[in-house]
């Protein structure tokens, strides 16, 4: 990955941050925030380096707990080992299919919060919790799920436009065409 | 098969979140309010949006809806005065009565207007920001409210922003009273995540008699909320635990999903 991409993959993680604080259409509509962490982290675990995965794990996490009442560091592992195992197992996942990229967004925007919440119970912290939280769950995985192939359509834009174009050689070439019928 | 730099990122992440997890008390919400700094562009450009959507919305009001709405308020007004007066001679008898009794003179509230700024991106989690801070004389432990009743209470303070708890938080537990004949109290929690309205009245007496509709208060026991302000009405109530004590559900006041604008109660 281009260091421009890493950098932009940061700056969005950060925007995605006060976006969730910010923005409450969502909350107001579904009874839930979605989160777009686990999104990016999906596509930084696929597309990005180890490096870039950490940074965006760590920061996102952080910036996300510095706004929330959750005590400093608790997303940080979940977002973390979500990547983490996307990234190692990268070679076998077909990450251009779009079908992949809402499952993949779907698995990690499920398994963050549930490790989250294990984390913040096992700290011993009493977050909220009920029947509601399962609705709050769906709402949250399913909207990472979505959100997850508009990441990578996003990046891959941004990747279009700020690296060398791969130049396409055909074999069809205008001065070796062969003419059939009379001239 | 994982690489050397796998194993050193794992390790590293699950360092850090030790460490940070392991922070002392003070020392993590210091360094929350200084990553938090990170955002105050963010904040202001917000503010400015907001501001300039407000003016261009005021800008195409017609002149005679504001001139019958400017109208309403200065009747409104008027009325607030009259009643003012109203209040200010029961105020005076009521310091004299006091006074003569021997108890101790209640002291005006004095409040301070704050801007909601951000929410909680949690969903576990049921907190706002404001845009008060230490510099405008906010402390943790402030009640919060607006004029349908009380919101929560301050749970951290920075430099120019604050984080308020909002009622139904787990951290944010407030000993209630109902307004009835037989004044019961209890302790108002968290109804679930869901429904943000509705809040629990837990232990309250076995034998309360509660009727929905009954106003809900602050009893003012705890030091944090002065006595009296409103909560909530009684949805219902019920016998719980084998009948060893009751829990009444509670429709708060403030509109909590809705926060725009709330008011810091200064002691």
């Amino acid at each position: 990955m281009n260091p421009l991409n890493s950098i932009l993959l940061l700056l969005a993680t950060f925007l995605a941050v006060f976006w969730e604080g910010a923005f409450n259409g969502i909350r107001h509509l579904f009874g839930a925030q979605i989160d777009l962490l686990p999104a990016l982290v999906v596509y930084a675990g696929l597309c990005g380096g180890l490096t870039t995965m950490t940074l965006v794990a760590v920061m996102g996490g952080l910036l996300f707990d510095t706004l929330s009442a959750n005590p400093p560091g608790v997303t940080v592992l979940p977002l973390f080992v979500s990547g983490f195992v996307l990234h190692s197992q990268r070679e076998l996942v077909l990450r251009d299919q779009l079908f992949a990229q809402f499952v993949l967004g779907l698995a990690a925007s499920a398994a963050v919060p549930v490790l989250t919440l294990l984390l913040l119970l096992t700290s011993g912290h009493t977050p909220m919790l009920g029947w509601g939280s399962l609705w709050q769950w769906i709402v949250m995985t399913l909207g990472g799920g979505v959100a997850t192939p508009v990441v990578f359509q996003l990046f891959d834009l941004f990747d279009r436009a700020l690296n060398y174009r791969r130049t396409t050689e055909t074999s069809f070439r205008l001065d070796r065409q062969i003419r059939r019928g009379r001239n | 098969m994982l690489k050397r730099s796998h194993y050193i990122a794992l390790a590293l992440a699950v360092l850090v979140t030790l460490i940070l997890l392991n922070l002392p008390g003070q020392t993590a919400v210091r360094l929350k309010l200084a990553i938090g700094s990170l955002f105050l562009p963010l904040f202001g450009l917000a503010n400015s949006t907001h501001q300039l959507a407000d003016n261009a919305g005021e800008a195409i009001v017609p002149r005679k809806d504001l001139l019958k709405q400017n109208d309403s308020l200065r009747r409104e007004n008027q009325e607030f005065g009259l009643r003012e007066l109203q209040e200010a001679e029961s105020r005076r008898e009521n310091n004299r009565l006091r006074h003569l009794i021997g108890w101790q003179q209640k002291a005006p509230w004095k409040l301070k207007l704050a801007n909601v700024v951000l929410r909680e991106p949690a969903n576990w989690w049921r907190t706002v920001q404001i845009d008060l801070g230490s510099r405008d004389g906010v402390q943790v432990n402030l009640p919060v409210l607006t004029p349908e009743g009380l919101v929560g209470k301050i749970l951290t303070v920075g430099l120019t922003r604050s984080q308020v708890v909002l009622l139904g938080d787990p951290n944010c537990k407030i000993s209630a009273l109902v307004e009835n004949d037989t004044r019961n109290m209890g302790i108002i929690e968290s109804a679930g995540p869901f429904d943000g309205s509705l809040l629990t009245l837990d232990y309250l007496s076995k034998d309360a008699t509660l009727k929905p509709g009954e106003n809900v208060v602050s009893s003012g026991l705890g030091g944090i909320f002065p006595k009296g302000i409103p909560i909530g009405k009684i949805v219902d109530s019920r016998q719980v635990e084998d009948g060893l004590y009751t829990e009444a559900r509670v429709r708060l006041a403030a509109n909590l999903s809705g926060l725009e604008e709330v008011w810091v109660l200064f002691p």
